[in-house]
């Protein structure tokens, strides 16, 4: 069976309504908050503050090192146990590999930055969403970077390519793949790819140039968001 | 090719500032083959040829000289653990401290208590951005009474104004002592309300520190608070 028409009538090539905000956390030194649909992520920056344990640190530059939480009443299903899981490190793991490439901390030696992603709502796509909302977040928080990160998620379902999943279509009976990618919005460089599901190589492909289709207008929505926090005040 | 954010304006990272060599990039942008590109979120700043970033946001870097506002964190045998609002802690010797005679094994805490705040100034910086500081030297002392507050430290040099002129005028307007520590601690002291308004016209510049016009504001706001 074909898929012709996506279960939430949107097009395919066609994201969730997306919103950004910063400043969102007042005692953090940067915050961000970033939301896809029904998937919410607030991501807050906390030092650059001495690390421990000790051996972590490296003695030439600052380390990122970053924390995804699901609350235990943010799942589309059951209540998600709390406190840290395999899949919450793994994903901890691949959204701080794929921020670290655009960030200079080198004005912080033997030192930790620490972003802290908390997702209070979702419905699929919960790690792009959070890589959205820390990059907003460690662009708030004035650190130098040479890009911000965009993020989301195309996929595959029964050969027909679609653009940011959500929960129900990640469940269709049928054969789905999932691809969450981070991509550079100006270069257009790709810091996390991940897949779930199976798909030819071909499909791979288009996936992937549908997702860097996308990511400038993440990119003018958390320029946005940014701007937005200087100019209200006026 | 040329100039593509105007001058003034906010940019966020990664946002393309000019094209074409005749710019050179400041701090806060760098060059990516023919374009010059932002860092960090700020303000553009286009002086000649050069394009620099003014940061909106960000941490304090110490700078030899700068005068700073510590907390008082621990005490050892020879000196006081400090909090620098930076990324590492400072060591304040005792030699550094006072020039009274001090006992061997005298207790430091009579000088200087947990949880004090001192005003003291930057000696010496490393490469791995530590800092020695002393409190030998004319305006560094120990704080007492009053209330601590914290700004972004990129606003700090908002706030002192030109050679002193915001944080002299809120000074005069509020009857209050303030101390602007570099890194983003004030220190104010005064009469209760007059505390307040203190703490209230700093907190609005530190609001509006992107703004131009800022002293004019400034004076407008004291003079509503104040009614004079």
């Amino acid at each position: 069976m074909a898929y012709t028409k996506r279960l939430d009538g949107r097009a395919f090539d066609e994201v969730r309504e997306i919103e950004a905000k910063v400043g969102v956390i007042k005692k953090a030194r940067g915050s961000g908050y970033f939301r896809m649909g029904k998937t919410e992520a607030y991501a807050a920056v906390y030092g650059p503050r001495e690390i421990y344990p000790k051996f972590l640190a490296d003695p030439k530059k600052g380390i990122l090192r970053c924390n995804y939480n699901m609350l235990p009443f943010s799942s589309s299903g059951e209540r998600v146990r709390p406190g840290p899981s395999r899949r919450s490190r793994e994903i901890s793991m691949v959204t701080q590999k794929a921020i670290n490439p655009v960030l200079d901390l080198s004005d912080y030696p033997n030192s930790v930055l620490d972003v802290f992603i908390e997702l209070t709502q979702t419905d699929a796509g919960s790690r792009c969403a959070g890589i959205c909302a820390a990059s907003l977040a460690l662009a708030d928080a004035g650190v130098m970077m040479k890009d911000l990160v965009v993020s989301v998620a195309v996929g595959c379902i029964d050969g027909q390519i679609v653009a940011d999943l959500t929960y129900e279509e990640e469940a269709y009976n049928g054969k789905v793949a999932d691809i969450p990618v981070a991509i550079l919005p100006r270069t257009g460089k790709i810091t996390l790819l991940q897949m779930d599901g199976e798909m030819s190589k071909e499909q791979l492909m288009q996936a992937l140039e549908l997702a860097k289709k996308l990511a400038p207008s993440f990119y003018e929505v958390q320029k946005k968001a940014l701007k937005a926090k200087f100019e209200e005040k006026k | 090719m040329g100039l593509i954010a105007k001058d003034k304006t906010i940019v966020v990272p990664g946002e393309i500032l000019a094209e074409g060599m005749d710019y050179l990039p400041g701090q806060g942008a760098f060059r990516e083959k023919e374009k010059v590109i932002s860092s960090r979120l700020g303000l553009v700043n286009v002086d000649g040829r050069a394009i620099k970033v003014i940061p909106l946001a960000g941490t304090y870097l110490p700078k030899r000289g700068d005068q700073i506002i510590c907390k008082v964190q621990d005490i050892s045998y020879t000196g006081w653990r400090v909090n620098t609002n930076t990324a590492y802690t400072a060591v304040l010797s005792m030699k550094e401290a006072t020039t009274a005679y001090i006992e061997r094994g005298a207790d430091l805490s009579k000088y200087f208590a947990i949880g004090d705040y001192i005003m003291a100034e930057v000696t010496n910086v490393t490469e791995q951005n530590l800092i020695d500081i002393s409190m030998r030297g004319p305006r560094l002392k120990k704080l007492i009474g009053g209330r601590i507050i914290e700004v972004s430290p990129v606003k700090v040099p908002r706030i002192i104004g030109r050679k002193g002129s915001m944080v002299s005028m809120i000074k005069n307007a509020t009857g209050c002592e303030i101390i602007v520590g570099q890194n983003g601690l004030i220190w104010i002291k005064g009469e209760p309300d007059n505390e307040r308004l203190a703490v209230d016209t700093v907190k609005y510049v530190e609001k509006n520190s992107h703004k131009q016009g800022l002293t004019e504001d400034v004076e407008k706001f004291l003079k509503e608070k104040t009614g004079k």
